[in-house]
């Protein structure tokens, strides 16, 4: 049940994107068609998803033993870089496709700040292994979500006439601010309706 | 995909960066205009449009606009600095990861000192503080302006482009704070609670400027007539 909570909290609720403007600046600069906007989403879901759990790991495995816990940032944004580095290793070795459809996205995510906001929140929350990974796969599709969506809008917006001043990015952030307002209506009481545990 | 666009997430791609000339030494004007670029000409959040995330969140309030400001600034200032005298040493096929490594010590560094000092700020800038590692305009400098130039231009650079974060920082927290609220919070003191009361705004807040979809309409009609702005500057040139 905590795991269905999670879900619907980081993906709906708390969107990183829209609730918490965690990678605005993929956001706004990745979503400019909607077949990159896919790809990028897609990268994120799998690098957060495989984040979460190992920085859980090197937290509790690591830092917590050595009370080295003020380390922490420097620590989990290590372990980003290399694991990044290490899945984009992978993925061109097994699978050239998967390569060809993610690989250009992969080096972005290493800056992006929901992988880190993500890991950081985890240990805040003090989730365990399974709730961290499903945290983390909850916060990259709220992100795909909220990417594809946008990226449908602004082909959109290509055609129609825009004043000058605001074409491109200003009329992105607008856009984006109206898509926020609709996500207001997923309020944290709809865990609490559903019978839930509640998260904050 | 090269290393540039990684750190400034494709973005800037368009805009002109200003990759300084080298280490060539400069004259009075040119160590002023190091200085000054953060303001208007190459304004971090609004011309070259990074390091949003931080702008966004936490510009609620003023003190914490201001509190963030002052750290990205410090962190900006002192990366560069280290960064630049470190240019010829840090090799370049590791020079990302290195870095982040003086970035992220940094950070460190000033959440402990939050951590102490002023407990009620950390709390209200909350995972936001330790997220300054990842904010791009950090890194952007570094890999944009630090790399190339002298010790004296990146620290000018690096206080110049941090207090033109902090002035938008401001900026926007101000223009929400007002609206939203009708007070403006600046730092407590022993007698002062530290707010601000405006008159008539108190009374009919416009509650969406606190909320999230504020700050990105904000942020979408501030933009427009800042480049409005910086093109006047330019032209009276």
């Amino acid at each position: 049940m905590t795991i269905l909570a999670i879900l619907i909290f980081y993906i709906f609720i708390n969107n990183w994107i829209l609730v918490k403007f965690l990678g605005l600046c993929p956001f706004i600069g990745v979503s400019k068609n909607s077949e990159n906007a896919l790809g990028m989403g897609m990268a994120l879901t799998f690098v957060t998803a495989i984040t979460s759990v190992l920085t859980w790991a090197v937290y509790h495995g690591l830092l917590v033993p050595f009370h080295l816990e003020y380390l922490e940032t420097l620590a989990f944004i290590l372990v980003i870089a290399s694991t990044v580095q290490f899945v984009e290793m992978v993925i061109r070795k097994i699978s050239p496709p998967l390569y060809k459809a993610l690989g250009i996205y992969l080096p972005l995510i290493t800056t992006n700040c929901v992988v880190l906001g993500i890991a950081l929140i985890n240990i805040d929350q003090k989730f365990n292994a399974l709730e961290s990974f499903f945290a983390g796969l909850a916060s990259g599709l709220g992100f795909t979500l909220a990417i594809i969506l946008m990226s449908n809008i602004r082909e959109r917006l290509d055609y129609k006439p825009v004043p000058g001043s605001f074409r491109g990015m200003p009329i992105a952030f607008i856009s984006a601010g109206l898509m926020a307002l609709a996500f207001k209506g997923f309020d944290a009481s709809m865990l609490t309706n559903l019978h839930l545990p509640a998260l904050s | 995909m090269s290393e540039q666009e990684l750190s400034c997430h494709t973005m800037n791609m368009e805009m002109p960066m200003d990759q300084g000339n080298g280490t060539e030494a400069k004259g009075k004007a040119g160590k002023i205009k190091e200085f000054t670029k953060g303001f208007l000409k190459e304004n971090p959040t609004f011309i070259i449009v990074l390091g949003l995330c931080p702008t966004l969140s936490v510009s609620t309030q003023v003190s914490n606009g201001l509190g963030m400001g002052l750290a990205a600034t410090f962190v900006l200032f002192f990366s560069n600095v280290i960064i630049s005298s470190l240019r010829k040493v840090i090799p370049d096929s590791i020079h990302i990861p290195a870095y982040i490594v003086i970035i992220s010590t940094l950070v460190t560094l000033i959440q402990m000192y939050l951590q102490a000092y002023m407990p009620a700020l950390d709390e209200a800038l909350g995972v936001y503080l330790p997220l300054i590692v990842v904010n791009c305009i950090i890194l952007g400098r570094a890999e944009a302006f630090a790399k190339y130039n002298t010790v004296e231009d990146s620290a000018l650079d690096g206080l110049g482009m941090g207090l033109g974060l902090t002035m938008n920082l401001v900026l926007i927290s101000l223009i929400r704070e007002v609206l939203g609220h009708g007070t403006i919070t600046l730092f407590a003191t022993k007698n002062w609670d530290g707010v601000i009361h405006v008159p008539l705004f108190g009374k009919y807040p416009v509650s969406v400027m606190v909320a999230s979809a504020g700050a990105l309409l904000l942020m979408g009609y501030l933009m427009p007539l800042f480049k409005a702005l910086v093109d006047k500057v330019e032209a009276k040139k």
